[in-house]
C-alpha cells in the first residue's frame, strides 16, 4: 500500500485489522496441528483443549467484523482500502471455519478407542496435515505481505491434498470391507481426513481473497481439483 | 486433469467489473488546452461525455476540474486573457468557434453553481425570466412551462402555493433546486453542476443527488464535486484530474474499487500530499 493516509488514525485502524487477522491465523494453525496430534497420540486432553480454543477464534472473528464495519462507517474507504477491509472480513470467516473443523477433529479423539491402528493410515493423515498446515501458513504469510505469486502457489497447490484424501478414502473403504469392527474407527478417521481436506479448501479461498485485494478483481479461472472421493465406490476396479 | 494457469494480469484470468454500455458522444474534447494568461491550466484533455450519462470530475483544489466545466459553456469568455485551444464539440457544433452565439450555447449547456443564486424576484419569475429570453409564449403556456420546470427541479410540491413569494425566501436546498429548475426550464441538452451540494445539508444534498439521477434520463450531466462519495453515488463515469491533466477516466465503479493509476488511488483513498 505504500504511503500513509492523511488521517493517521485510518492507518492504525487498518493495521489493527491486519494484526487481528494474523493473531486469528496463528491460533487456527495451532488448532490444526494440535487436533491431529491429539488424534495420532490419542491425547483426549489435548483434543479438549482444541475444542476449548474454538471459542477464542470465534470471538476474534466477531471483533474483526465489528472493527471492519466501524471502519467502513467512519472512513468510507475506497479502492485498495475498501478491498483490504473486505479481505480481512473474508479471511476471518475462512479462519473461523478452519477453527470449527479442527474443533470437530478434537471432539473425535475421545471416540477413537480402538486397538486397530494401521500405521499407514496414520502416516497418510499426518502427511496430509503437514501439507495443509503449510498451505495455511503460506497463504497467511501471502496475505500479510500482499504477495500475489505466493498466494497463487497455494491456490494451485491444493491438488495434492485432494489426491491424498482420495487415496485415504479408498484405503479406509478396504479396511471397512475387511472387518466390520473397523467401521467405527474408519468412519471417524474419514471425517477427519475430510476436515483436513476442507481446511485446504479454505486456504485456497484465502488465496482468492488475496488475489482480489491486490488485483481488484475476482479470480475467474477454475481451480485444479483432485478430490475424487465423490466418485469412489466399493466396486472392484474403481 | 488439465493444466490450469492463473494469469497475474488483468487479461482473462479474472472477472471483468460491471460496466455500462458506451453511450453516444454528446460532448467531445480532443487535445483541449486552457490558459489563464501565461498559466497553462489544462493540458491536452481528451474525453467524451456520453449522452444521458452522468460524468463526475474529481481532483484536489486547483486541478482544473472547474476550469474544464467552464469551457463547456464558454463561461471563461467573460474574462480577458483566458483562452482555450484544441477541439471541443457539442454534437456537431464547435464550442470554441469564436463566431458561436454564446446565448444559444448557454441555452444548450446550462450550469448550476456552488452557491444557490436565485434572482431577487418571485419564484415564478425566477423560472419565467430565462424562458422569456429565448421564447415568446402565452401566459397559460408559460404557467405550464413553469410548473413543468419546478416539477423537474423536484420543487413543485413545496412551492406550488407560494409561486409569488420571493425566491430568496426559500431554504438553501430549495434555492438550489430552484436554480436547477431554472436551468431545466430553457430545455438544455447538457447540465453542468459545479459543486452543487457543497453549501447544502445532508437531506438537501440527498434530494439534489436524487434529482441528478432523474435528470440524467433527459440530459447529459457533468458534475464537479469534492465529495468522492457523491461522485461514487451519482455518476456513471468519473474523471480524475491532477495538475491540469486528466489522469484517469473510467467507469465510476472501476475508479472507486480498483483504479488503474497510482495517483487516482492515492487521492480517493486519502493518501495525497
Amino acid at each position: 500500500m505504500g504511503s500513509e493516509h492523511t488521517a493517521k488514525a485510518f492507518d492504525s485502524d487498518l493495521q489493527e485489522l491486519t494484526r487481528l487477522v494474523a493473531e486469528m491465523g496463528g491460533l487456527a494453525e495451532r488448532m490444526i496441528v494440535d487436533s491431529v496430534d491429539a488424534l495420532i497420540r490419542r491425547d483426549v486432553a489435548l483434543g479438549q483443549r482444541v475444542v476449548a480454543s474454538d471459542a477464542e477464534i470465534d470471538n476474534l472473528q466477531r471483533v474483526i467484523e465489528e472493527r471492519a464495519v466501524l471502519t467502513i462507517a467512519r472512513r468510507q474507504p475506497m479502492a485498495v482500502d475498501l478491498r483490504e477491509i473486505v479481505g480481512a472480513m473474508r479471511v476471518a470467516t475462512d479462519l473461523e471455519r478452519i477453527g470449527d473443523l479442527a474443533k470437530n477433529m478434537g471432539k473425535r479423539v475421545a471416540a477413537l478407542e480402538s486397538e486397530f491402528q494401521p500405521l499407514k493410515l496414520i502416516r497418510g493423515l499426518e502427511h496430509m496435515t503437514d501439507l495443509v498446515q503449510s498451505q495455511v501458513k503460506s497463504v497467511l504469510d501471502a496475505y500479510a505481505a500482499h504477495d500475489l505469486p505466493a498466494a497463487m502457489a497455494v491456490w494451485k497447490g491444493d491438488e495434492e491434498v485432494d489426491a491424498i484424501c482420495t487415496s485415504l478414502f479408498r484405503e479406509l473403504l478396504t479396511y471397512m470391507m475387511e472387518d466390520p469392527r473397523n467401521i467405527s474407527f474408519c468412519i471417524h478417521l474419514m471425517f477427519c481426513a475430510k476436515n483436513i481436506e476442507r481446511i485446504g479448501d479454505h486456504a485456497t479461498n484465502i488465496a482468492e481473497t488475496v488475489f482480489y485485494m491486490i488485483e481488484g478483481q475476482q479470480i475467474m479461472d477454475k481451480r485444479p481439483k483432485g478430490d475424487m472421493t465423490n466418485f469412489a465406490t466399493t466396486v472392484p476396479g474403481n | 486433469m488439465s493444466d490450469v494457469s492463473v494469469s497475474m494480469s488483468h487479461a482473462g484470468g479474472s472477472v471483468p467489473p460491471v460496466t455500462l454500455p458506451e453511450a453516444p458522444a454528446k460532448v467531445t474534447a480532443r487535445g483541449l488546452n486552457f490558459y489563464y494568461g501565461e498559466n497553462h491550466a489544462l493540458k491536452n484533455i481528451n474525453l467524451t461525455l456520453g449522452t444521458n450519462r452522468v460524468t463526475a470530475f474529481i481532483g484536489p483544489s486547483g486541478c482544473g476540474k472547474s476550469t474544464l466545466l467552464r469551457i463547456f459553456n464558454r463561461m471563461y469568455d467573460l474574462y480577458p486573457g483566458q483562452r482555450a485551444t484544441g477541439q471541443l464539440m457539442l454534437d456537431q457544433t464547435n464550442i470554441l468557434d469564436p463566431k458561436l452565439d454564446l446565448n444559444l450555447l448557454r441555452a444548450r449547456v446550462g450550469m448550476v453553481f456552488q452557491k444557490p443564486t436565485p434572482f431577487p424576484m418571485t419564484i415564478y419569475e425566477n423560472i419565467a425570466f430565462g424562458i422569456r429570453l429565448y421564447e415568446k409564449i402565452s401566459k397559460s403556456e408559460m404557467d405550464g412551462r413553469v410548473e413543468k420546470a419546478l416539477r423537474g427541479g423536484a420543487l413543485w410540491n413545496e412551492v406550488k402555493d407560494k409561486l409569488n413569494a420571493s425566491g430568496l425566501s426559500l431554504s438553501g436546498g430549495q434555492q438550489q433546486r430552484l436554480c436547477i429548475a431554472r436551468t431545466v426550464a430553457v430545455r438544455p441538452e447538457v447540465i453542468l453542476f459545479d459543486e452543487p451540494c457543497s453549501a447544502l445539508d445532508p437531506i438537501s444534498t440527498a434530494k439534489v443527488e436524487e434529482l441528478i439521477q432523474e435528470l440524467s434520463e433527459d440530459y447529459t450531466i457533468a458534475i464537479v464535486t469534492h465529495n468522492m462519495q457523491q461522485a461514487a453515488r451519482v455518476s456513471d463515469k468519473t474523471a480524475f484530474m491532477y495538475l491540469g491533466e486528466l489522469v484517469e477516466f473510467d467507469d465510476t465503479n472501476k475508479i472507486f474499487t480498483s483504479p488503474s493509476d497510482r495517483r487516482t488511488q492515492d487521492y480517493i483513498t486519502g493518501r495525497f500530499g
